[in-house]
């Protein structure tokens, strides 16, 4: 599946200060106070230990449930020095729903072990990917989910593929997944209720695996989106998938 | 982007006329690039401060990391002290105890602030809390300390870089150092240009230093080279307090911190391959992990 199109906008503002942001988002350069001073992390390292928690905890908000099965591939560096940094067990430790800074993430295997979850960790090689690159795939109960995600340093990640097809977000805001048909009026429709509702849109990305095929729109907000929201837009015609992420809820 | 040069930054100080201090200054702009409050704002800060400082109470002498390559020796160098058996004492020996204290807490996946990076976690804290314990402060003196601090991070992480993968160890320790020194000069009542002669000395002191793990872990040699960092802002807080001056300026000392990452072979920016991390008994230590 290749990325066709990748729209970033803000109505805020102008074109020339879009395309610094877009820089941004991929150098990486773009820090405020707390990134230089924090976060505030269980060790070593903020990359293999605190971005793998993140990472976990992206997931588990994604799957919206308690996994049973969680199988874990390491690529580059991740693979190569995870064990080390203890990045299974931060990763294990956000799918269980913990923050980077809990300080029970070094019992996480434990923890797992308790509820009955069933733990797979493997090293994959990915082609052209970041050096700290997982993917987890997981299953709860009702659902499953793959995601793959880079930990781009300093405790920051980049969520790059959801259930295979390409995306580009990394947890910071209020996050809203859309999966659906890929035919005119779905990214309209979507957007004018959340207008309606006030949410003020930070972002928004669309991805698609072929014309006229599946697509996902990847919305990231300003303000959190309510519930009911959420399930009227599950119940719009031509929707898949619709899966909502909240770090802070 | 609040903050983009040294340069930027004092002289949008200049030019306020809000009259307002200099960590204040740095707050709000902060506080614009963050749309948060200035309640948010400090109360965060505040937190760092709490959670550094509950890192070194909780400090474990027994703990061990999961490589058994660290801890222990910050109790060590605690029982040294106590017995009277250092060459310094006072500010400097607490500060090299707490950097390694600090430094092993991350190795052994405990609760720590990165400062900017969590190998080098280590640096700020040590010279803050000895300051604490040996000159003393309003607690407030240390948290305005804290935002001077974070905007010199800043700044070099953005003319330069914060992360060993680009830039080597000098840029880990060397930002931290830095940044160390920047706070050491606010704390003791230096000027702004002082500051920035500090930063300029911890940096390029530390100019080339490469980061190279042993089996690709933030433990050897990090642990010790926060000490380093700590032992080094203090002598550049020294020297800027005196009235020394740095003879390249502050900006053109982190363009070449980038400049020299960007020379450094791949295999001495944190992929574990080359320095000491490519010695007879690093390899040894790795094979032994790995089997």
């Amino acid at each position: 599946m290749t990325k066709i199109a990748c729209i970033l906008y803000n109505k805020n503002i102008s074109k020339g200060k879009g395309l610094q942001i877009i820089a941004d988002l991929f150098l990486g350069e773009s820090m405020n106070l707390f990134d230089i001073l924090g976060p505030i992390m269980i060790g070593p390292s903020s990359s293999h230990t605190a971005g793998a928690a993140r990472i976990g905890y992206v997931a588990r908000k994604l799957l919206g449930e308690e996994p049973i099965y969680i199988d874990i591939g390491l690529h580059g560096s991740f693979a190569a020095t995870g064990d080390g940094h203890g990045t299974p067990m931060a990763i294990v430790g956000g799918l269980l729903g913990m923050k980077p800074d809990d300080e029970r993430l070094p019992q996480s295997f434990e923890l797992a072990h308790s509820l009955g979850i069933e733990i797979i960790r493997h090293n994959i090689y990915l082609r052209e990917a970041h050096p700290n690159t997982a993917v987890l795939f997981v299953k709860g109960k009702k659902r499953q989910l793959e995601i793959q995600a880079e930990s781009l340093g300093g405790g920051t990640i980049r969520i790059c593929k959801i259930d295979g097809i390409n995306t580009n977000f990394n947890g910071d805001y209020p996050t809203l997944i859309v999966h659906n048909i890929d035919e005119p009026g779905h990214v309209a429709g979507v957007t004018a209720l959340l207008a309606k509702r006030q949410i003020n849109l930070a972002t928004v990305q669309l991805y698609r695996d072929e014309r006229g095929g599946y697509a996902v729109m990847v919305i990231e907000s300003d303000q959190r989106i309510p519930e009911d929201v959420l399930y009227e837009i599950e119940e719009m015609p031509g929707i898949i998938k619709v899966t909502y992420l909240n770090m802070d809820a | 982007m609040a903050f983009t040069s040294v340069k930027t930054l004092l002289d949008g100080y200049a030019k306020q006329d809000l009259n307002i201090e200099f960590w204040e200054y740095i707050m709000l702009e902060d506080m614009k690039d963050q749309q948060i409050s200035r309640t948010e704002s400090m109360k965060h800060v505040q937190e760092l401060m709490s959670v550094m400082k509950q890192a070194v109470q909780n400090y474990d002498a027994n703990q061990r990391s999961a490589s058994g390559l660290s801890g222990g020796d910050g109790a060590k160098f605690a029982a040294a002290q106590e017995a009277g058996h250092t060459l310094t004492s006072g500010f400097i020996a607490d500060a090299i105890r707490i950097a390694l204290t600090m430094a092993e807490c991350n190795a052994c996946m405990k609760r720590i602030v990165a400062a900017p990076t969590a190998g080098s976690c280590g640096v700020l804290p040590a010279v803050l809390l000895a300051y604490e314990s040996n000159f003393g402060a309003e607690p407030e003196a240390f948290i305005e300390a804290l935002y001077v601090a974070a905007a010199y991070g800043q700044i070099i992480a953005y003319e330069a870089s914060i992360s060993g993968a680009q830039g080597g160890c000098q840029a880990e320790i060397g930002a931290a150092s830095a940044m160390a020194a920047v706070a050491l000069t606010y704390l003791h009542g230096g000027s702004l240009e002082e500051g920035a002669n500090a930063c300029a000395f911890a940096l390029k002191n530390m100019l080339g230093l490469v980061c190279d793990p042993v089996a690709g872990l933030v433990e050897v040699p990090c642990v010790k080279r926060n000490v380093a960092g700590a032992v080094n802002a203090i002598a550049a807080a020294e020297m800027a307090l005196a009235g020394i001056q740095s003879k390249i300026p502050v900006d053109e000392v982190i363009a070449a911190m980038d400049e020299i990452g960007k020379l450094m072979d791949s295999s001495l920016r944190e992929t574990g391959k080359g320095g000491l991390a490519a010695t007879l008994t690093a390899k040894k230590i790795e094979k032994a992990l790995t089997h």
